[in-house]
């Protein structure tokens, strides 16, 4: 089970009280009527699914109920950092080298 | 290649069966193939033995980065159906579940392909009505499945907690009675040993690091163990499959995510059947050898660890528990996990890519093991003759583009 630190609550936190909500920093176009059929799919369901570290957004479901990010590693599991919604990892694959 | 029967099986027993012939050999890479498969799991092998076996393609190799069949293919609950909901996706599993029909036979391999029937249990009118569409829908396509009432049910299976009692009461359930299972890693075996009679490379210990391309079409992949060159390329890597479009610079709508299983200690047989339940969220079946086969549902996280967390296991055990009481004093034996490739519309993906000469079987997430022959068989078809299969053809990662997508949640919900 996986120990998070909610930046929120600022508490460590079992698992079970969290909820993940898929890839983080993905914006919703302002203006959808403008993208192309291709661009919009690319929104909606195109992933970067990666093997290694990845930016991806938990929800505090039964405590403060915030969204918030977590840098986890999806091979060992070890998260890395958690961050605020609205802010920029400090941690990211090409500074991990 | 040695045939399998009773008398040679009597034979081999006067020599101890110490002279049993190597199931398969193991290779040295040729610089070319005119087909590169890249995964040895049950669909990439299954793959390689219609290519050879009905395309006349034998100069193939299938490279594996670790062993045969030790991907999600030997990590499932081994549940093979084909009442799926919507017209395109019963075809494709109908397709597959007649080819498991003649497999055992047309393989000389014993898959222990046993069709006792799955039950999906409904547990709220909603369930029902669902559960009524679905069986309406598969009989139509000529696929066969009955309604059944609480207390036929209860006849069916009676260790099956049916009281008003529980928490989730049983309303009723449908039946397909030619579904069952079969022995997971004795399929991909039974396809590895015909594909090498006709001439197919396994490679073993082989994992592909890049895909060479040269003038936009596929030229070869370059493995630990040398650049292979190939004239097409197939891939069917599963929870991995992002990770080699990655090397083409491709996207995919695919998410990995772990997925457990496990098996309880060996009892007598206590449950012939196979039985589901989407609401309460577990599904179990028992095994020849007597070990209760009991799948867990997704973690919600990517995982490429094959392996999930501990809370996922429990609340499976809590669901089972619910259904079968008796249960409760079964211990558990093993669990595992395995990497499930799902997609948005909880549908395959079997398309050509904008590399030519690159085609992807991936997307079956948490339930292809039933379609191991078919997507085999129409993958191969579609690489052959560089067409979509018709059976392939909406299956095509277009569809996320176009909007047809092939919503089959509801017959899907269950991972299986
Ligand atoms: C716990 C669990 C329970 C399940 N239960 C059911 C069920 O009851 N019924 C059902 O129908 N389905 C079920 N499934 C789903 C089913 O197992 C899969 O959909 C199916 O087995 C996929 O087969 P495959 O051959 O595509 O994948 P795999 O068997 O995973 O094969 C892919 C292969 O690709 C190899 N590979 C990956 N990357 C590379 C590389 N770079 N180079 C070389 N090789 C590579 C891997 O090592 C692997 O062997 C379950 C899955 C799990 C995990
Ligand atoms: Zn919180």
């Amino acid at each position: 089970m996986l120990h998070i630190y909610c930046p929120y609550c600022e508490e460590m936190r079992e698992e079970e009280e969290f909820n993940p909500a898929g890839q983080a920093h993905i914006e919703r176009p302002l203006q959808p009527e403008e993208l192309s059929d291709e661009q919009w799919a690319r929104y909606l369901f195109f992933r970067k699914n990666p093997r290694g570290l990845h930016h991806e957004m938990w929800v505090h479901a039964h405590g403060c109920r915030k969204y918030f990010n977590i840098t986890r590693n999806t091979v060992t599991y070890q998260i890395m950092e958690t961050y605020k919604m609205g802010l920029q990892p400090n941690i990211t694959a090409s500074k991990e080298g | 290649m040695q045939q399998y029967s009773g008398f040679g099986l009597l034979k081999h027993s006067l020599s101890y069966h110490e002279n049993w012939q190597r199931v398969w050999s193991n290779p040295i890479p040729k610089k070319h193939y005119d087909v590169v498969i890249i995964g040895g799991g049950g669909h990439g092998l299954a793959t390689a033995y219609y290519l050879a076996k009905e395309h006349g393609i034998t100069n193939i190799a299938v490279v594996e980065k670790g062993y045969l069949g030790g991907g999600n293919t030997a990590r499932n609950t081994t549940i093979i159906r084909s009442n799926y909901l919507w017209d395109e996706a019963s075809h494709l599993y109908e397709h597959s579940l007649k080819l498991w029909e003649g497999l055992a036979q047309e393989l000389n391999y014993n898959l222990m392909f046993s069709q006792r029937g799955v039950l999906n249990l409904g547990h709220s009118l909603q369930d029902m009505r669902d559960i009524e569409r679905r069986v309406n829908s598969n009989r139509l396509n000529g696929i066969d499945g009955e309604v059944l009432t609480t207390a036929q049910v209860q006849e069916m299976v009676p260790i099956l907690d049916c009281s008003k009692n529980a928490r989730y009461p049983v309303m009723g359930a449908s039946w397909q009675a030619r579904a069952g299972t079969a022995r997971h890693d004795a399929v991909a075996w039974g396809f590895a040993r015909a594909a090498e009679a006709l001439g197919v490379d396994l490679l073993q210990q082989t994992e592909v690091t890049g895909i060479r391309r040269k003038d936009g079409a596929v030229a070869g992949v370059e493995t630990n163990r040398g650049f292979i060159s190939a004239g097409k390329v197939g891939c069917v890597a599963a929870g991995n499959s992002s990770v080699i479009a990655k090397m083409v610079g491709m996207e995919l709508p695919l998410e990995s995510h772990p997925l457990q299983a496990m098996v309880s200690e060996p009892l007598k047989p206590i449950l012939d059947t196979v039985v589901m339940s989407n609401h309460v969220h577990g599904y179990v079946s028992q095994s020849d050898k007597g070990d209760l086969v009991i799948g867990a549902g997704i973690d919600g996280y990517l995982g490429y660890g094959q392996r999930g967390s501990f809370n996922v296991v429990e609340d499976t055990i809590a669901a089972i528990i619910e259904m079968f009481p008796m249960f409760s004093r079964v211990r558990l034996n093993r669990a595992w996990g395995g990497i499930v490739d799902t997609c948005p519309d909880a549908c395959p993906i079997i398309s050509k890519t904008h590399v030519k000469g690159l085609y992807f079987n991936c997307g079956w997430g948490t339930g292809g093991f039933k379609a191991t022959p078919g997507s085999g068989n129409i993958f191969a078809h579609t690489i052959a003759h560089d067409q979509p299969h018709p059976l392939a053809k909406p299956f095509s990662v277009d569809r996320f583009t176009s909007g047809e997508l092939i919503d089959e949640h509801g017959a899907a919900g269950v991972a299986h």
